[in-house]
């Protein structure tokens, strides 16, 4: 039998990342991960507040059916922005950055990131792009959507494309420097006894993550890299007018955008498959194939880019290909959803705050994923093409999807993230009230589209107007549901219960060292001798109460 | 368990040795691995030029053999050449730092570092070549946008000229050397950072910081000097060679 005194939990001890050093430098220049996830927290928080502000506006002026509250160039500039600092600089970055960072060394049981220094230079990059954007936006904004087709961005926009391009351009490295450190960490930095498949599937997630970073994101930076030499330099590589193609450029953006929305997902997949197993307290059905349907969802995101141009010039052979494959790349996502519902079946489930998170993630998801298909077939989405219909779908994914899963998570590290516990009570309110505004925000998109209410106007014909009202009530409802949070978040690092090292009661990686951990994570380099999710029967998990089945049965 | 102890306390004690890994062997691991990925996000950085440069090559074929007979096929052969011979100077470079011969090691990094400057300076000759043509696209240089001379067929040949072929337009022209100056100097740039890079190993092998146990940098870095060599590799035939026609 393995030594098992290393795996006992210290007692609270005084010194922890957060408390071993002071001051505003050792934050700014810090290479722990667990620090630079703080960052990440911060300052993706920052962003979200902005992106939502945006839509706010938006909400606003379309609760008539005339222009009042903002004119067309304005409400151009306002769903702009909010699509790129909503897409760019809050979702991507989202999971990954902040709950990757900071457990994927943990989850193996590493020190740290395989490199510390890239991982810190990742957050000054993010901050950099983040800036020169905040800049574009303040100096005049972009309102050429968050697509950029040319040749409208190229040659007709007025606005600052340059410096948006330049700000996403620039955040784009700071996604593939977190890639590749996820990648090479989780490669060589397993402790002894962690095998792939006794990795927790969060890892595998973010693994096919991080292929979509280093795979796609470049193809976007010299997209965009090109586009801004054409606008500033006046060489047509996209240009109709001087000879180029402006459908490559859609072959390009969509060639990364698609996957994005992967990027976007995935992370948000892992934290559903731990909260579900953890909180039903039974081992994940079907490991093996929830992990292989995340890297199969990374292969085959990059094969349907095609979905998105359905209405342009496009050849109807290749669009027959890529309705079909974007078909088949509905069955892993399809896999996943069936396994965590498979596992929920006879088990102990409990209703803290992150499973609700996590079963309205699994019923928002199948609702975009499902809705999905309308798009994916050719015909219908000739129909649906640029209506309310496709922005309820996509809003299904990432807000139901990503935002339900990054909240889950969360609520669900929280503790070990700060030490402190959330109240739960609220959690539970809160996340009610966001379900219900959330659906009462989009459901009702999905009518509007369907009859034809077209996306990116100010106005629309007075017909829809109930449909637009429901959504701004149920707008208004989901952000007083996240106003919740973000003020229990913050109470709670200061008046918080004090957090156990293992408040779950789990038997992973993360939760057998203290809450919050020391800088270097564990005492001693852990050796693993268990499966991802192996549980105790129910009885004996009662008698020997808290950290997890191995540590008090040996 | 015993054992692993003990090994790790054995390469404990080496300077190089990162704080956050077990020992050399796995530092140095994930140093290669992180430079092996890095590679392959190149990959995808340079081929959305590279497809760029496929379909516009396929939609005026004439046009881009009129401006690859234009290109210097000399000096790209002279500087194919000379990054071919860089990449070897950098493998020695990469064997004697992990055999542990200082001297040697020093002087095939110079030597690799001189190569790479001299295929940048030919660039430059080039470049300039093409300012004085008035072949870069665009109004990228104020004052001196596009508009090479035409070479009439009841003139003299001149070597400055553009001989532009039947069905090939000077605006086609452009996307060519347009996408010429966007790979190649995208891949100047890769060659800039390159001989920074260098640079650096140069100073830290003179201070001796290498040894058969750690010599990770210099093979990361020898990995990068290839990886972008080998994107001149496929510029050369592509930009230089493709749809030449000798009989000129
Ligand atoms: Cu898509």
């Amino acid at each position: 039998m393995q030594p098992i005194e290393s795996f006992e939990v210290p007692a609270p001890s005084k010194v922890n990342y957060i408390n071993a050093q002071y001051g505003l430098k050792s934050w700014l220049l810090t290479k722990d991960h667990k620090r630079i996830a703080l960052l990440y927290l911060a300052s993706i928080t920052f962003f979200f507040f902005i992106g939502g502000i945006y839509a706010l506006m938006i909400r606003l002026e379309l609760l008539t059916p005339q222009g009042d509250f903002l004119q067309s160039t304005t409400y151009n500039k306002v769903f702009t922005q909010h699509g790129i600092i909503m897409v760019f600089f809050f979702l991507i970055p989202s999971i990954p950055a902040t709950l990757g960072n900071f457990l994927i060394p943990m989850m193996i049981g590493a020190k740290d990131l395989a490199f510390p220094r890239i991982n810190l230079l990742s957050w000054y990059v993010y901050l950099v792009g983040g800036l020169i954007t905040i800049y574009a936006l303040l100096a005049g904004g972009v309102d050429t959507g968050w697509t950029f087709y040319t040749p409208f961005s190229t040659t007709f926009s007025n606005s600052y494309v340059v410096a948006t391009g330049l700000g996403i351009f620039i955040n784009g490295f700071s996604s593939i420097l977190t890639g590749l450190n996820f990648i090479v960490t989780i490669h060589t930095m397993r402790a002894p006894g962690m095998t792939w498949f006794r990795m927790p599937l969060f890892l595998w997630s973010h693994y096919a993550t991080s292929l979509i970073m280093i795979l796609g994101t470049p193809v976007i930076a010299i997209t965009i890299l090109l586009l801004a030499f054409e606008r500033v330099a006046g060489v047509g590589i996209f240009d109709p007018e001087l000879g180029g193609d402006p459908i490559l450029f859609q072959h390009l953006f969509w060639f990364y955008s698609h996957p994005a929305v992967y990027i976007m997902v995935l992370p948000g997949m892992g934290v559903i498959s731990e909260l579900v197993a953890n909180f039903s307290r039974k081992n994940i059905f079907g490991y093996s194939f929830v992990a292989f349907s995340s890297i199969a969802i990374a292969v085959f995101g990059f094969l349907v880019w095609g979905h998105h141009m359905f209405v342009t010039p496009q050849s109807v052979y290749a669009g027959m290909i890529f309705s079909f494959l974007s078909f088949a790349v509905a069955i892993p996502s399809a896999i996943k959803v069936f396994n965590w519902t498979a596992t929920l079946y006879k088990s102990s489930i409990s209703y803290d705050t992150p499973m609700l998170y996590a079963l309205g993630f699994i019923g928002l998801f199948t609702i975009g994923g499902m809705t999905g298909l309308f798009l994916a077939s050719l015909a219908t989405d000739v129909h649906l093409s640029d209506t309310y219909f496709v922005v309820a779908h996509f809003h299904y994914i990432m807000v139901g999807g990503t935002l339900m899963a990054y909240m889950g998570g969360l609520h669900y590290w929280w503790p070990k993230i700060t030490g402190r516990m959330y109240p739960e009570g609220w959690g539970r309110f809160s996340a009610l009230v966001i379900f219900v505004g959330f659906n009462l925000t989009f459901l009702p998109q999905f009518i509007a589209g369907y009859l034809g209410m077209p996306r990116r106007y100010h106005a629309y014909p007075p017909e829809f107007q109930v449909f637009n009202v429901l959504s701004t009530a149920g707008a208004s409802i989901l952000g007083f549901g996240m106003l919740i949070p973000a003020i229990y978040f913050v109470w709670s690092m200061r008046y918080g219960r004090h957090a156990e090292p293992n408040p779950w009661h789990l038997p992973g990686l993360e939760w057998r060292t203290q809450s919050p951990p020391p800088t270097e994570n564990f005492e001693v380099t852990p050796i693993v001798t268990w499966e991802a999710y192996e549980f105790a029967p129910p009885e004996e998990t009662e008698v020997v109460g808290r950290f997890g089945p191995e540590l008090e049965r040996t | 368990m015993i054992e692993s102890h003990a090994t790790t306390q054995e390469v404990h004690g080496h300077r190089a040795l990162q704080h956050h890994f077990e020992n050399m062997e796995q530092q140095r691991e994930a140093g290669t691995i992180g430079m092996w990925v890095f590679l392959v996000t190149e990959i995808m950085f340079f081929g959305g030029m590279f497809l760029a440069y496929a379909l516009y090559r396929n939609m005026f074929p004439a046009a881009f053999a009129s401006a690859s007979n234009h290109l210097d096929i000399t000096l790209g052969a002279v500087n194919t050449g000379v990054l071919i011979l860089s990449s070897f100077t950098m493998a020695m470079a990469v064997y004697f730092t992990q055999v542990g011969k200082q001297r040697p090691q020093i002087i095939a990094l110079v030597l690799t570092l001189i190569l790479g400057l001299a295929f940048l300076g030919i660039k430059a000759v080039e470049y300039h070549e093409k300012y004085t043509d008035r072949l870069i696209p665009g109004h990228l240089i104020p004052g001196a946008s596009f508009g090479p001379a035409v070479q009439e067929h009841d003139q003299p040949m001149d070597a400055h000229k553009l001989h532009l072929l039947p069905g090939a337009t000077l605006k086609q022209v452009e996307m060519f050397y347009w996408i010429y100056f966007a790979m190649t100097g995208m891949h100047a740039l890769h060659m800039i950072i390159g001989a920074g890079l260098l640079i650096f190993l140069i100073i830290w092998s003179m201070k001796g910081r290498f040894d058969p146990e750690y010599h990770g940098p210099v093979e990361v870095v020898g990995l990068y000097w290839h990886f972008v060599d080998i994107v001149w590799i496929f510029l050369f035939p592509l930009l230089y060679l493709l749809g030449r026609h000798f009989e000129h």
